[in-house]
C-alpha cells in the first residue's frame, strides 16, 4: 500500500476509488444517468470514462427502476456494478427494485445468491434545488433488512468506504451529501479500506456526546469548537453507518458523557436520530443519563426554495450549539 | 404409427419444427416435463387443500407448453427470471420436483431452504435465478443478468418470462429498451394468458397485441400459440440464435391460458365456465402426445411409461418433502446477508 496522503475532495476521492475499484477488477462497471462524457451532474465519475471506455462507464436512459433493476440483475450474476442516481431523490423510482430484489433477493432464495451492488445516492439539502431534489431518504434504505447504510462524512472515508462496499458481497447503500463533494481532507494514495459498521469518534469530550451523520458531522465539530470556548466539552462520533449500526461506540460513549444529542439533516421524525435514541434507551447506558435524550433533525416539511427558509430546515451551527448547551448545563 | 408418416420423419419434409431439430428422446423428455409440471401442479395444490401447504400459490395448468417451448432450446448455463407463476419455468429449466416441494412445504431442504415458498422459487445450480412476488420485477434482473453475459463474454442467453399484467408496468418499457440499445442476449416472453388477475388484456392493455409493443423498442415482436409445443420452440429457437449472434432482445407473445384462477382467492367472476372448457380442449399436453404418436417419435407403451414414472417421481417428491426437517427458528436471521467466510 502506498501510504502517501494528499488533500484531495470529496469527490475526487470517490472518483479515486473507482478508478482502482475499476483497475483490480474488470467486473466492476460505472451505470448512471450522464456519467460518460457529461461526468455526472456532480463531476464525480469526471473523466472515467476516457480512462474506461464507455463499455465499463455506461451512460444508461433516464431510467431509474429499469437502471437499478439491470445492476441488480448485473451483481446477482457477476459483475460488481456501481449504479450512481443523479439524486437521492430519483431513487423514490426505483424503491421496488432496491427494496423488493436487491435486499431480499438473498433471503428469499436461502442464501443461493449474493447482490453485490453498489448505488450512490447524492443527497442533502443547501444547494437551492428545493424540495425533489435535496432530500435526505437515508432512514427509508435503514429500514430495510438486506442493505447496508452509509453516509461517509470525510474523503478519506468516502474513499475507504466505497473500497469496502465494492469488496461487500451485499448490497451497499452509500449517501454522499452534495455540499461535501467539494470539501478537501487528506486522503491515502492507493488501496485501502474503511469498514461498514463502525462508528468513528471525531473529537474525544467528556460533558455530552454528540452523534451525528454526514455534513452534520463538521457542524457538530464547528460546534463543539465553539463550545469549548464556553467549558462544555463535546465528544463528536460520526456514525458513519446508519445499517448495521456501531452500537457498541455510541453506548460507551454515553456510558462515560450522560448525555446524548443527535444530530441529522433527514426529517426528525422516524430519522437516524430516533434509532439511536431509542437504542440508548434500550440499552444499559440508559441509567447513565443525567438528561433526557435530544434530538435536532430536518424540519417537518419539504425543502424549500428560499436560501433563508431552506438553512431554517435543517439543523445549523447555532442550533447545534444551543441545544448541546441547554443539555450540558441543565438549562432546557 | 402409420409407415408413410414414419417415412415423413426420416425425410423432414412437412414435419412440425421440433420433429426436424429434435431427436425423439429429446422430445420425450420435453413430454415428460410437461407432465412433470402438471402433476407438480395439482399435486402441490392437493397438498395445500389438505393443508401441508399455507400462504397461497398461482397455478400455471394448461399453459406447459409455453414453458418448455421456451426452455427446449435454452442450455443449463443459459439463465432465466420467472414469475409469481413460475413452477412450471422451474421444472421445464430442469429444477428437481423434490425440492420444490420441500420448498413448499417450508422445509430446510427446499431450493429456499423454506424462506421463499412457491413465489420464489428459484434454482440458480440450472439457471433459474428465481420466480418473483413483484409483477415486472424479474424483467430489469433479467436484462442486468444478459449485460454480464456480454460484458464477461460468457455466451449465456437470458429468457425473462411474464405475464400479460406486466406489459403495463414501468419496468417493462424500461428493461426492453435497454436491452435494445445495448443489444444484450435477453429474450423477453410474455405469456398471455388473457388475465392479469381479473382484468382481461383488452381492458387493461391498449393494443390488441403484446408482441405490437416490441416495435416502440426496435425488436421482432412475435406471436405464438403457447399451447403449441412446436410452434413456441421454433420461436424461441430464432431468438435465441438472434440473441447469441449479438444482435439484441426479442419479445415473444405466447398466447395461453390458466385453467385455475389467478391465485387460491380466486371465485372466477370475470370469466366464463364457457370460455375456461374451451381452452381445456385445447389441453397442450394431449395434443403433443398426439403428434408425437402420429408421427411415430413415441409408442402408447412409451407414453404410458412416462405417466407411471412421473407419478412416481411426484409421489416420491412429496415423501422427501415430507420427511424433510423444518428451519429452526434460531436461524430466522440467516441469509438476510452474506456470512463471512
Amino acid at each position: 500500500m502506498d501510504t502517501t496522503v494528499r488533500e484531495l475532495s470529496y469527490a475526487q476521492a470517490i472518483q479515486e476509488a473507482m478508478a482502482i475499484a475499476m483497475e483490480q477488477d474488470e467486473r466492476v462497471i460505472l451505470m448512471g444517468e450522464d456519467i460518460g462524457v457529461y461526468g455526472g451532474a456532480f463531476q464525480v465519475t469526471g473523466d472515467l470514462v476516457e480512462r474506461f471506455g464507455a463499455d465499463r462507464v455506461m451512460d444508461t436512459p433516464i431510467s431509474e427502476l429499469g437502471g437499478a433493476g439491470v445492476a441488480v440483475g448485473a451483481a446477482v450474476t457477476g459483475l460488481r456494478p456501481i449504479f450512481e442516481f443523479q439524486f437521492s431523490d430519483f431513487a423514490t423510482l426505483a424503491m421496488e427494485q432496491i427494496v423488493n430484489q436487491a435486499a431480499k433477493m438473498r433471503y428469499m432464495l436461502g442464501g443461493a445468491v449474493s447482490v453485490p451492488v453498489v448505488m450512490r445516492f447524492p443527497a442533502g439539502s443547501g444547494t437551492g434545488a428545493a424540495a425533489q431534489h435535496s432530500q435526505s431518504l437515508e432512514a427509508w434504505f435503514g429500514h430495510v433488512p438486506g442493505l447496508k447504510v452509509i453516509q461517509p462524512a470525510t474523503p478519506h472515508d468516502a474513499k475507504g468506504m466505497l473500497l469496502a462496499a465494492v469488496a461487500d458481497p451485499d448490497p451497499v447503500m452509500i449517501f454522499e451529501h452534495k455540499l461535501l463533494y467539494k470539501m478537501k481532507g487528506p486522503v491515502p494514495e492507493g488501496y485501502y479500506t474503511v469498514p461498514i459498521g463502525k462508528a468513528d469518534i471525531r473529537r474525544e469530550g467528556r460533558d455530552l456526546t454528540i452523534v451525528a451523520t454526514a455534513i452534520m458531522v463538521h457542524k457538530a465539530l464547528e460546534a463543539a469548537a465553539q463550545l469549548k470556548k464556553e467549558g462544555i466539552d463535546a465528544e463528536v462520533i460520526d456514525l458513519r453507518t446508519i445499517r448495521p449500526m456501531d452500537k457498541d461506540t455510541v453506548i460507551a460513549s454515553v456510558k462515560k458523557t450522560s448525555r446524548l444529542l443527535c444530530v441529522y439533516e433527514g426529517v426528525k421524525t422516524l430519522g437516524v436520530g430516533a434509532e439511536v435514541s431509542a437504542m440508548i434507551a434500550e440499552s444499559d447506558a440508559f441509567d447513565y443519563l443525567d438528561a433526557p435524550i435530544v434530538r435536532l433533525g430536518g424540519a417537518e416539511t419539504p425543502i424549500p426554495y428560499n436560501p433563508d427558509l431552506e438553512k431554517a430546515t435543517v439543523p445549523q451551527v447555532p442550533d447545534i450549539v444551543a441545544a448541546a448547551r441547554a443539555l450540558a448545563t441543565g438549562n432546557r | 404409427m402409420s409407415q408413410p408418416k414414419r417415412k415423413e420423419l426420416e425425410t423432414g419434409a412437412n414435419l412440425p419444427f421440433i420433429y426436424r431439430e429434435y431427436s425423439p428422446g429429446q422430445l420425450k423428455d420435453a413430454l415428460r416435463k410437461m407432465h412433470l409440471i402438471r402433476q407438480f401442479e395439482e399435486g402441490a395444490e392437493e397438498s395445500y387443500m389438505r393443508g401441508l401447504i399455507h400462504g397461497t400459490m398461482h397455478l400455471s395448468i394448461g399453459q406447459e407448453a409455453s414453458a418448455m417451448g421456451i426452455c427446449l432450446p435454452l442450455t443449463n448455463d443459459d439463465q432465466i427470471t420467472s414469475t409469481h407463476r413460475g413452477h412450471g419455468h422451474c421444472i421445464a429449466k430442469g429444477a428437481d420436483v423434490g425440492k420444490m416441494f420441500a420448498e413448499f412445504f417450508g422445509k430446510t431442504t427446499g431450493y429456499c431452504r423454506g424462506r421463499g415458498g412457491s413465489m420464489h422459487i428459484a434454482d440458480v445450480t440450472t439457471g433459474n435465478l428465481g420466480a418473483n412476488g413483484i409483477v415486472g420485477g424479474g424483467i430489469p434482473i433479467a436484462v442486468g443478468a444478459a449485460l454480464t453475459s456480454k460484458q464477461l463474454k460468457t455466451g449465456k442467453v437470458v429468457v425473462s418470462f411474464f405475464g400479460d399484467g406486466a406489459n403495463n408496468e414501468g419496468a417493462f418499457h424500461e428493461a426492453l429498451n435497454m436491452a435494445s440499445i445495448w443489444k444484450l442476449p435477453v429474450i423477453f416472453v410474455c405469456e398471455n394468458n388473457g388475465y392479469g388477475m381479473s382484468t382481461s388484456v383488452e381492458r387493461a392493455t391498449a393494443v390488441p397485441n403484446i408482441a405490437d409493443r416490441a416495435a416502440a423498442y426496435s425488436m421482432p415482436g412475435v406471436i405464438v400459440d403457447g399451447n403449441n409445443l412446436s410452434e413456441v420452440a421454433e420461436a424461441m429457437h430464432a431468438a435465441v440464435e438472434r440473441a447469441r449472434r449479438g444482435d439484441g432482445p426479442t419479445l415473444i407473445e405466447s398466447k395461453t391460458y390458466r385453467w385455475r384462477g389467478h391465485s387460491k382467492s380466486d371465485r372466477n367472476r370475470y370469466r366464463t365456465k364457457d370460455e375456461i372448457e374451451e381452452w381445456m380442449s385445447r389441453d397442450p399436453i394431449p395434443r403433443l402426445e398426439k403428434e408425437m404418436l402420429d408421427f411415430g417419435v413415441v409408442s402408447q407403451a412409451d407414453l404410458d411409461a412416462i405417466r407411471d414414472s412421473v407419478k412416481a417421481e411426484i409421489a416420491a417428491g412429496i415423501e422427501f418433502a415430507k420427511e424433510s426437517p423444518a428451519p429452526e427458528i434460531k436461524n430466522l436471521e440467516r441469509y438476510v446477508y452474506t456470512e463471512a467466510a
